[in-house]
């Protein structure tokens, strides 16, 4: 966490359900079209499977799923990101759908907002900050809470079930 | 970062100090092999010497003391005992760690660095005589190190009257003999006719070749009583260094050969008609026939001499020299013979398509050099368990100690190759059983002799290769398994039922179940009950079995079933759906049709008639929850999974597959039933199956 603190005030933003979201550039490894997801079996609905990512085998997960949000339909702008984010300290990558990637946002700390506690309808330890873009406000995401091992374990019992 | 010398020191050091652990514990069981003495003291030697080259002072200081010992112990000085054995493994241990750069207490260092202070003192004094000169016998092979060998020709003319004065020639020959090896002529050509012979006069001569190390000094000494009244000549006829067998002039002869002016064959004939020198040179008179043969034994000594250093500096150098390589790289190497496979996979299958013979062709001579290459990239990671092996042997007596046992310990087959990584994973699990085997299984020395069996107990582990797999076994002759104490355990700890009917190995599989211990006590080694359910999750992870047999009163045998790699494995591609997976070939027996009509026959069962056998099966689809349309005809693979026949239902069974096994990361590390996955000829993902872990789950929901 503290990495993307210290460096960058750009955030890539991609659209999920229609609501604006933002992650960290730094974090940020590449955009893909969306391409064929080999699901894996006996886990959470939220990890959609993997993907081969020039000869490395990727998990790309479902943030629609994990946010609660309505599933959208694919279109041609659906895509995969693929991040870089620490579990237990080792970095891994994974890919996130996205139903479109907008633009690369600089924000300053001032334009950044801290989570709103209640209303975001969102875990808010998900949420890293609100970003003030004119009139406009980005999720900016936490990305390695979202990964990390309690979520994804309880995630798994609910798919279990 | 260290720098690189210093990360080679390191490396060379953990080399030689569990090289000193072994030779120590050899020493142990023969205090009187010398050779190990040696051994123990050049590791030393070289740790002191390097450790001061590089900087770690510390290391060189402390190596020094238990150097200076085991000089004494190669002298003679000191006999090895149990005592020093101790010492010195804590010594080495001590050295691990200041190279570990542990933070260890000085203290510590500072005791055991006194003493062994104190074993070298208490035998410096009082002053022992020189070492005892080596006896008269002594041939060249236990004379000290060769390269300070030197040949001497010694002539020995005594005057006629050497005698009157009542020197004893016998005792200076003696004398001389006990420099080094000697061989002695004697020379009877002045001896007159028994008419002209003064009786106590000396007529013989003496021409003695000493091959020694003493200095030319010494020579001198042996003779200086009766330097007037002879005649003494000492020469050097081989100073001992190598080169000499390098600056041999060529006789004329090969250089004749080597302008090419005459054949090997020529100069054979030629020689064959000519007489020896030696010959020729009695015939003309020149010199006497005991003159010629002195000469010979001098010349045969030289020989022999250098042929044997020629031998022993083959045996420094190895014939076989090895290259140390970052393991790093050759998992780099590794993973790139991986994708190489993928991509062959994939031009044969594009050439097959194609039609075009000559790409056929040229796909196929590929996919051999690929084969070739993916088998001997693969031996290179292979590694002898041995390394391992010796680690156990300090475990046991560490441990056998501890617990107040007496434990013998066997191994047999430290040669068997295994791929290092998994060599590395072993080292947990066999620990946890070894330390098993003698906490609960060896029983206190008296209760072994009331039972009837020896004091001493012996745990046994042994390696050997089995097809695609190695078997590892570690046996005691302990007390066994009770099943009777098991099950009542198990019922107490509620892992069964009182109801539960067992065979006695399904009760012996039951101490891998988690929280599982029998131990009256809780000693340090084992008993938290941690122990078997940890080795039985390590083995699985590397995709390894383990099995279980035990005779009450007799012992106990762990059996372990690994595979030799965990990167590429053959199998069997199959097709669920239009999603692939792959099963391990080694565990598939054959594959068998399924029709609806053989489904609805079963009446919901899940069993095959396998030629009159009924075998279980698992279908795929269901348990993997794929949807979509169950075509008329599926496929059961047949396999034989921990012992027992298991059927797996598929769509259709694409054909056999070289796999390439990728982790899905830590992300997926939560699932068991696919252990991997593997990138297929079109760029697709294969799923890899954990069969045993399918059975296990396939068994649970139906109970």
């Amino acid at each position: 966490m503290s990495q993307d603190q210290v460096k960058t005030n750009q955030y890539l933003t991609f659209l999920l359900n229609g609501e604006v979201f933002g992650i960290a550039t730094n974090r940020v490894l590449e955009v893909l079209d969306y391409t064929a997801i080999t699901p894996v079996p006996q886990t959470s609905d939220f990890m959609l499977g993997v993907i081969n990512l020039r000869g490395s085998i990727v998990p790309v997960v479902n943030l629609h799923i994990k946010f609660g949000l309505p599933s959208s339909p694919r279109t041609v702008n659906s895509c995969i990101i693929i991040i870089s984010i620490l579990i237990d300290n080792e970095p891994t990558n994974v890919g996130v759908m996205a139903d479109s990637v907008r633009e690369v946002l600089d924000l300053d700390p001032e334009q950044i907002e801290a989570a709103p506690r209640m209303g975001t309808k969102l875990n808010s330890n998900f949420i890293r900050g609100m970003g003030k873009h004119g009139e406009n406000f980005i999720i900016l995401l936490n990305i390695d809470t979202i990964f990390s091992q309690q979520e994804l374990s309880t995630d798994d019992e609910e798919g279990a079930n | 970062m260290q720098d690189l010398p210093q990360q080679a020191f390191k490396e060379e050091a953990y080399e030689l100090l569990s090289e000193l652990e072994d030779s120590l514990l050899e020493l142990e069981e023969q205090p009187d092999d010398m050779d190990m003495v040696g051994k123990v003291f050049r590791a030393m030697h070289t740790i002191k010497g390097s450790g001061a080259m590089f900087g770690f002072s510390a290391i060189a200081e402390f190596t020094h003391e238990v150097e200076t010992v085991f000089d004494l112990v190669r002298n003679g000085e000191i006999s090895v005992t149990k005592q020093l054995v101790d010492l010195s493994l804590q010594a080495r241990d001590h050295i691990l760690s200041l190279l570990n750069e542990e933070e260890i207490s000085i203290v510590s260092g500072q005791t055991l660095m006194a003493q062994f202070k104190a074993l070298a003192e208490a035998n410096s004094t009082p002053p022992t005589p020189d070492p005892p000169p080596a006896s008269p016998t002594t041939t060249a092979e236990n004379i000290l190190a060769p390269s300070t060998l030197k040949t001497y020709r010694i002539t020995f003319k005594p005057n006629h009257d050497i005698l009157h004065n009542g020197t004893t020639i016998s005792n200076l020959l003696e004398e001389l003999m006990q420099l080094g090896t000697c061989r002695l002529v004697a020379h009877n050509a002045q001896i007159p006719p028994l008419d002209q012979l003064e009786s106590e006069d000396c007529y013989v001569s003496w021409d003695a070749i000493l091959t020694s190390d003493c200095g030319e000094d010494a020579i001198h000494d042996v003779f200086i009583f009766v330097e007037d009244e002879c005649e003494i000549n000492i020469a050097v006829i081989d100073t001992g260094s190598e080169s000499d067998e390098e600056q041999n002039i060529k006789r004329l002869g090969d250089i004749l050969i080597e302008r090419g002016e005459i054949s090997q064959a020529d100069i054979d004939e030629v020689l064959a008609k000519s007489k020896r020198i030696g010959e020729m040179l009695v015939d003309a008179n020149l010199i006497s026939q005991n003159q010629v043969e002195a000469a010979l034994v001098e010349q045969q000594e030289v020989r022999k001499i250098q042929e044997k250093r020629q031998q022993s500096r083959q045996a420094k150098t190895p014939p076989a020299s090895s290259l140390r390589v970052p393991a790093e790289r050759l998992d780099e190497l590794v993973n790139l013979v991986g994708e190489m496979v993928t991509v062959q996979s994939r031009l044969s299958q594009t050439a097959a398509l194609s039609g075009d013979a000559e790409l056929q062709s040229i796909a196929e001579e590929v996919e051999r050099l690929t084969e070739e290459l993916r088998d001997n990239t693969l031996n290179i990671r292979m590694l002898p368990i041995g390394s391992t092996f010796s680690k156990f042997k300090r475990l046991v007596r560490d441990i056998a100690s501890d617990l107040d046992k007496e434990v013998d310990f066997q191994t047999v087959g430290a040669e068997t190759e295994l791929d290092k990584t998994v060599i590395e994973q072993l080292n947990d699990p066999l620990v946890h059983i070894i330390r098993n085997s003698m906490d609960h299984g060896i029983e206190m020395p008296a209760d072994r002799e009331a039972a009837g069996k020896p004091r001493q107990g012996t745990v046994y582990l042994s390696a050997e290769h089995s097809g695609d797999s190695v078997v590892i076994e570690i046996r005691d002759d302990g007390k066994g398994l009770n099943a009777e104490v098991l099950r009542e355990k198990a019922i107490s700890k509620g892992i069964i039922s009182g109801e539960d009917t067992l065979s006695d190995n399904e009760i012996y599989q039951l101490i891998f179940a988690a929280g599982f211990s029998t131990a009256e006590k809780v000693s340090g080694l084992s008993g938290r009950g941690v122990g078997m359910d940890v080795v039985k999750r390590a083995i699985d992870g590397l995709r390894g079995t383990i099995e279980l047999d035990s005779n009450l009163g007799v012992g106990t045998t762990v059996r372990l079933r690994i595979p030799l790699t965990l990167a590429i494995i053959e199998s069997l591609l199959v097709n669920i759906g239009g999603n692939s997976f792959v099963l391990p070939l080694t565990a598939v027996e054959e594959c068998i049709e399924l029709t609806k009509a053989d489904i609805q026959e079963a009446h919901g069962r899940c069993l095959v008639n396998v030629r009159g056998h009924l075998v279980p099966y698992v279908p795929l689809r269901n348990t993997f929850n794929i949807p979509g349309e169950i075509p008329a005809i599926q496929q059961i693979v047949i396999t034989q999974v921990s012992g027992q026949q298991l059927g797996f239902v598929v769509d259709n069974v694409i054909g056999e597959h070289q796999t390439v096994i990728k982790s899905l990361g830590p992300l997926y590390r939560d699932v068991r039933t696919v252990s991997g996955g593997t990138i297929l000829g079109d760029g697709s993902i294969a799923l890899i199956i954990d069969l045993i872990q399918l059975m296990q789950q396939a068994a649970l929901t139906e109970s």
